[in-house]
């Protein structure tokens, strides 16, 4: 049997805004999968290291600051500098249409937005998200 | 003298009524197959009356606006003496740029500024810090010394106009800063007015915007109050926020008690800090969030006063009228806003506004449609402005005073939420008062359950979001978007620079090391912020120096 799937969800940059992400963080844990919530007020680097660390699958980025475009790439390049970007990242907050397609161009997996059900999200990391292998 | 006419009890009459009258049709048509509930989850009944109100009694529980207990309304003569302020909240990219926004938004009727900082100045942190990457003037202005302030304030008159600032752990440097300006202007601090939010109980319990631990930051936070009574007496030293609270997914009725909670702690704190509450209390004021349940806001805010006029004067002990009034700023709830379908909400935030004016509030910032997207461009924030203005000038609400007051049903609920919050007040004393419930993590806990539940009740389509899990339609993005350049962020680096050039930075560093002096000992801080902030010491050099006395908070990640 495959093992559960292993999800770190991080809030990089400085914005206090928690709602969206913990409300994700108990939907992801009631549908089974395993959660590592970062807390607040991460650099890119302490996520990246945790995500690592913590050998998840994916990655779940919340910002609603602004900072998106600068956050998300900076966590996909340090992953790709430590060879790990096979781990899956994703996210959601205040990003403007424009700026999703941008992130997705760069290989961001999906952005939700607020609205999108919690449903939406355990359905995509389902269909789009895979164990990576025992790496033990 | 006539004889009044015996009528027969209501309360009987309603047995029969259902009996007779109601149940047939029941029987023939149900109900809608729904929970009949507030957006909070609270359960309303199908129909209230007196029997709703049996020790209802006008003068203790509403009495006349401008008196004990307030339920009706904190002036006499409410807006038909003045209307509310109409207060939009701007800040973005540079100062510059924001103050061009301040002079549109004066142009078009907006009576009070309102300045939201980014994210960097908010956490103490300078434009030029790597934590800042990404981050500069994207949700609000940049502020790192004092010249940015004066030039976010440039051409506007400081005797004129009231600013409310949104901060919290740098509440105390941000208002020196204020005060320097003005002084700058020729304006004597005593002269102006306006509100800061310092409010950093509801950071840990919500806003999670906080820098140092929660009884160092009490201590900056009764400074700041000792400092204003005698120096900024026009000052709003506290706006205590359940805004931010709602925002986190908080029911209404926990809205209600952790904000009179932190209320109760910040008056427990200036009394033990030795400030007499008729000196402070005064000058406090709050802050609450307009959800789309219209009867529940309304009930809110009206229960609010209540509460606070018998805290001050059962608890505190004091008699003087103008520390048991509770006045309040209110914003439409961001969080109700939708990325889908984004011009719906015009609607939703119309519904909030009047609840708010319906609600006796004394300012109102109304969200615009688009904030689900990016912050509002000068469309969109001009058609919130003008749904105030309609409010206040076409619709006939600001006409009288509490419009809903005597509805059984407003009454009832406004009852229900008033022993609701007293509830859970009652608790939080039991746990030894609202620090010690935070540091527990209580109200926390409280609030992320309640934002759980409210997402399943969307996501299984018990309660509705319209555009979101009802009435929902494929739709390319019908609305345009502000966009704040990345250029902002090395702009705003160079200016930093050439303030850090032209300084001294001997008298930066005496300023600094005075400041630590204080922090040490009790001295009170603001004159030694101020002389810093004065020399053009940054933001981060202060809050470094406070940092290395106080410590810092981390997120205990409560989930």
């Amino acid at each position: 049997m495959a093992r559960k799937l292993r999800i770190l969800l991080g809030k990089p940059g400085l914005d206090g805004h928690d709602r969206g992400v913990k409300v994700v963080a108990r939907a992801l844990r009631d549908a089974g999968i395993e959660v590592i919530y970062t807390g607040l007020h991460q650099t890119p680097e302490m996520i990246v290291s945790a995500a690592i660390q913590e050998d998840v699958d994916a990655v779940g980025l919340s910002v609603l600051s602004g900072a998106h475009n600068y956050l998300f790439t900076k966590v996909m390049e340090l992953l790709a500098e430590q060879g790990a970007d096979d781990i899956m990242v994703f996210g959601g907050g205040i990003i403007p249409e424009d700026d999703i397609e941008t992130l997705k161009e760069q290989g961001v997996g999906e952005i939700f937005l607020p609205g999108d059900t919690t449903d939406t999200i355990i359905t995509w990391i389902n269909t789009h998200i895979t164990p990576r292998g025992d790496n033990q | 003298m006539t004889q009044k006419k015996k009528g027969t009890d209501p309360s009987k009459e309603k047995k029969r009524w259902e009996e007779k009258t109601l149940t047939p049709i029941l029987k023939k048509s149900s109900e809608q197959n729904r929970s009949f509930t507030t957006v909070s989850d609270a359960k309303i009944d199908r129909l209230y009356g007196p029997w709703d109100l049996e020790d209802f009694d006008y003068m203790t529980d509403l009495g006349f606006p401008g008196e004990y207990p307030f339920t009706r309304g904190v002036y006499p003569s409410m807006y038909r003496g003045r209307l509310w302020t109409m207060r939009q909240f701007a800040g973005f990219s540079t100062a510059s740029d924001t103050n061009k926004r301040y002079k549109y938004l004066l142009s078009q009727g907006t009576t009070g500024l309102s300045v939201a900082f980014h994210m960097p100045t908010i956490m103490g942190v300078c434009s030029d810090d790597p934590r800042s990457s990404g981050e500069v003037g994207k949700c609000g202005v940049a502020i790192d010394t004092l010249r940015d302030m004066e030039d976010l304030f440039d051409g506007i008159p400081l005797e004129k106009v009231t600013t409310s600032m949104t901060t919290n752990a740098p509440a105390a440097i941000l208002l020196a800063m204020y005060v320097a300006v003005a002084e700058k202007q020729g304006v004597s601090s005593d002269k102006i007015g306006g509100t800061i939010q310092n409010d950093i109980l509801k950071e840990y319990i919500a806003q999670k915007s906080w820098i140092f631990p929660p009884r160092p930051s009490l201590r900056i936070i009764t400074d700041l109050l000792a400092f204003a009574k005698d120096k900024v007496p026009r000052w709003n030293t506290i706006s205590i926020s359940g805004y931010h609270i709602r925002e986190a997914g908080s029911t209404a009725v926990q809205e209600l008690a952790f904000t009179l909670a932190d209320g109760i702690g910040y008056v427990q704190a200036g009394i033990d800090a030795g400030i007499s509450v008729d000196d402070f209390a005064p000058r406090l004021s709050f802050f609450f969030n307009a959800h789309n349940d219209f009867f529940e806001e309304v009930a809110k805010y009206r229960a609010a006063r209540r509460m606070w006029a018998k805290i001050i004067k059962e608890r505190f002990k004091t008699d003087n009228p103008r520390s048991q009034l509770l006045r309040f700023h209110t914003q439409t709830a961001g969080c109700s806003l939708t990325a889908q379908q984004p011009l719906n909400n015009i609607i939703r935030t119309t519904i909030q506004a009047m609840a708010a004016v319906m609600g006796g509030t004394q300012s109102l910032h109304t969200n615009s449609l688009d904030e689900t997207l990016a912050l509002p461009t000068e469309n969109s924030v001009t058609v919130a402005l003008r749904t105030q203005q309609i409010i206040a000038e076409e619709s006939g609400i600001a006409n009288t005073i509490d419009p809903l007051g005597g509805s059984y049903f407003v009454e009832a609920l406004t009852n229900r939420m008033e022993k609701e919050a007293f509830d859970y007040i009652n608790k939080i004393d039991d746990m030894g008062g609202i620090i010690a419930a935070i540091e527990r993590g209580f109200p926390q806990l409280e609030i992320s359950d309640a934002a759980y539940h409210y997402q399943k009740q969307l996501d299984s389509g018990e309660k509705t979001l319209v555009g979101v899990n009802k009435y929902v339609m494929d739709e390319d993005l019908p609305i345009e978007t502000l966009v704040i350049d990345d250029e902002v962020e090395q702009e705003q680096k160079k200016r930093l620079g050439k303030v850090l050039g032209e300084r001294n930075a001997e008298e930066v560093a005496n300023t600094l090391g005075a400041l630590k002096h204080a922090a040490e000992n009790s001295e009170n801080l603001m004159p030694r912020i101020l002389n810093a902030v004065k020399a053009y010491a940054t933001l981060q050099e202060m809050v470094d120096t406070l940092k290395g006395v106080f410590g810092e908070y981390r997120d205990p990640g409560y989930l």
